[in-house]
């Protein structure tokens, strides 16, 4: 009887805990979802829909109308063509940035791993110090380099700021990934006579697909989320996506569209939510396996 | 001239020096394997060798070329390291054929090269495979095979065997050794294993806290090591080392052990311990190896000095082919190896048989031999 009871008791208890945490799990879900899908249903909606105000309501006639409104018609400002100027202009910044961004974070991790020279620390230090700057400090010395070597106003002026930005962060994934690569691989390369970039190219880059995946998802996210670098440093058609979405919603002739708000919105997070999915999947674990003893 | 010559060597990191001048020599074809227990230096001065550190101090030189400061690559030389180095991210024939194309060798002659290697070492059947998907020994291979391709002048390596097991360990030190055979390379080896260094070396450099304890063929550094630390460090079971004294009283005239619960064993001054004779009231440290004290019918036949004592049996260990018998003398545990087949019981007193040609001396206070 005893025994009946004490197995199946924690059995009892364990479905009670599963119940609460997966309880739990759902509504926290539901929370986070609710938004988007209300942005979802919204973008699909006609305005006539929208004003009747039931906002979780699904769409009654759907229609793709706000999405190409948003992507071609919009009105930002004074021009009405649209964001999709915007959107390759932020496509512009954020792929040199990030594959900049990114190769000289590697080259960093590398150096200061595997060449390693007196006062490394010290170097590192003050790359990860970077990392803790808030943006609104540099906001003023960076306009005036940018104003001094002519690229104010301009996507490779952005992209110039945020590969300066993001290098603190890319050098600290790189370094931290680095230093577990087994230098006898770095020893035994030297000894087959290959050279400095030879070993960086042939030996490490292919080894670091994981850190690649995670560099790039992080300042992919970071450059093309961000606001405060796009709307100082350019303006007008220059602008990226972000601060184009921020001129759009806020301009203030004519009725609201909320349908065509939601398109643009949905259509300036997709990029980012594209390569976590794309990008996700080639996390694969195990890369090193076989490298040294196992 | 020797082909590979390493002369005063120093290596010292800040004020820590950690290779105190270092004189070897290797002949080409030589077989030198570099033992002594961790952080003797015994890799450091392999590094130093294959010019991945620096040196302080001292010239090494190659078929008669100092190349202190020749790059690794240029020093014609291939190492094999301890945890195998194999690049993951490429296949086994790539690995071996690495160093031949960042040697700007054509296509064509590297698949000829891998494919005589592979052939060698019997690693045809997992050309195309990743190091990932291969067991230990493979990998062993596989490392091997990436410095033979090259054909060096010189082999380095890095405790190859440490991180296999037992057995594998044992086929792949035979391997090693047909290798060396076949090929004919010179090699430098580093282990802290002391059998694998008896049984590849033609010459073995005992290493202790940077400096050389002794350098000489394996017979040497068995039967006649240099100091109390060489005769301790090599052989298993290690070498007894019993607290002697040399007396001349009457009728107990020689060498004197003693034993506890009785009166102190006294070994005639004959065979190897000749040479202390007429030294009375000198302390020294009698040397002998366990297969030196058997019992009566092990005794070497061939032997000038063997000296029957009974001693008092504390432990037996059988082992298969030997058995290990345990007394106490000179206050310390003293290890022969008998017959596995000698009828002896823990607790009896039963005659065990010295060779006293195979003996050897310290003196106390210096270490060294006498």
């Amino acid at each position: 009887m005893s025994a009946v009871a004490a197995s199946s008791g924690p059995a009892g208890s364990s479905i009670t805990t599963k119940v609460v945490i997966y309880g739990l799990l759902a509504l926290f879900a539901v929370f986070y979802l609710l938004p988007l899908f209300v942005m979802v249903i919204t973008s699909f909606k006609t305005l006539d829909e929208i004003r009747e105000g039931n906002m979780l309501a699904l769409p009654h006639n759907p229609t793709v109308e706000p999405w190409l409104a948003a992507w071609g018609s919009a009105c930002v400002g004074l021009t009405c063509a649209g964001i999709k100027g915007y959107f390759w202009n932020s496509i512009s910044m954020v792929v040199p940035a990030v594959a900049i961004s990114t190769l000289l974070g590697a080259l960093n991790g590398y150096v200061l791993t595997k060449w390693r020279f007196p006062g490394h620390k010290w170097v590192f230090g003050l790359m990860l110090f970077a990392c803790f700057i808030p943006f609104q400090t540099v906001l003023i010395p960076m306009a005036r380099i940018l104003g001094l070597i002519g690229l104010a106003d301009s996507i490779p002026g952005l992209v110039l700021v945020h590969v300066v930005y993001g290098l603190g962060f890319t050098t600290l994934f790189f370094r931290n990934y680095y230093e577990a690569f087994p230098n006898e691989l770095i020893r035994a390369a030297q000894m087959d006579g290959a050279s400095f970039f030879q070993i960086f190219r042939r030996i490490l880059l292919p080894s670091s697909g994981p850190i690649i995946v995670v560099t790039v998802i992080f300042q992919f996210t970071n450059v093309w989320n961000d606001f405060l670098f796009g709307a100082s440093f350019t303006s007008g058609a220059n602008a990226p996506m972000t601060v184009a979405l921020n001129n759009l919603v806020n301009t203030s002739t004519g009725v609201r569209e909320y349908n065509v708000h939601m398109a643009a919105a949905m259509i300036a997070a997709l990029p980012t939510l594209i390569v976590y999915v794309l990008a996700g999947r080639y996390f694969v674990r195990g890369l090193m396996a076989g490298a040294v003893k196992g | 001239m020797a082909f590979l010559e390493i002369t005063g060597l120093r290596k010292r990191f800040g004020a820590l020096e950690i290779l105190k001048g270092i004189d070897l020599t290797l002949d080409r074809g030589g077989f030198l394997v570099l033992v002594g227990p961790s952080g003797c230096g015994k890799s450091t001065l392999l590094s130093t060798i294959a010019g991945l550190e620096t040196i302080s101090e001292g010239t090494i030189s190659i078929a008669g070329e100092v190349v202190n400061d020749r790059h690794p690559s240029k020093r014609d030389i291939a190492m094999v390291f301890q945890s195998y180095a194999l690049y993951p991210n490429m296949s086994v024939a790539q690995n071996i054929a690495f160093g031949l194309e960042m040697r700007g060798v054509p296509k064509p002659e590297r698949d000829k090269a891998v494919a005589e290697v592979a052939k060698m070492l019997q690693i045809e059947h997992l050309l195309n495979r990743k190091p990932g998907q291969l067991s230990g020994g493979q990998r062993q291979r596989v490392a091997m095979g990436r410095a033979l391709v090259r054909n060096p002048r010189v082999f380095l390596f890095d405790e190859p065997l440490s991180n296999l097991d037992a057995k594998l360990r044992v086929d792949m030190r035979t391997e090693i050794k047909r290798l060396h055979q076949k090929t004919g390379a010179t090699i430098v080896y580093v282990t802290h294993d002391q059998i694998e260094a008896m049984t590849l070396a033609t010459k073995i450099a005992v290493l202790k806290d940077g400096e050389l304890q002794q350098v000489g063929t394996p017979s040497e550094i068995y039967n006649r090591p240099a100091n109390l630390f060489v005769a301790d460090f090599m052989g298993s079971p290690a070498m007894n080392l019993i607290s002697a004294k040399v007396v001349n009283g009457g009728n107990s005239k020689g060498l004197s052990l003693s034993r506890h619960g009785g009166e102190p064993i006294v070994l005639p001054l004959s065979g190897a311990l000749g040479v202390i004779a007429g030294q009375e009231g000198r302390e020294v440290i009698l040397g002998v190896r366990p297969e030196a004290i058997t019992d009566p019918d092990g005794a070497d036949r061939g032997a000038t000095a063997v000296e029957m004592l009974n001693c008092f049996v504390d432990v037996v260990e059988p082992a298969g082919a030997d058995t290990y018998v345990v007394t106490t003398l000179g206050g310390k545990e003293v290890v022969a190896r008998m017959r596995a087949d000698a009828s002896i019981q823990p607790g009896q007193t039963t005659p065990f048989a010295f060779n006293l040609d195979k003996a050897v001396l310290f003196d106390p206070s210096t270490g060294q031999r006498l």
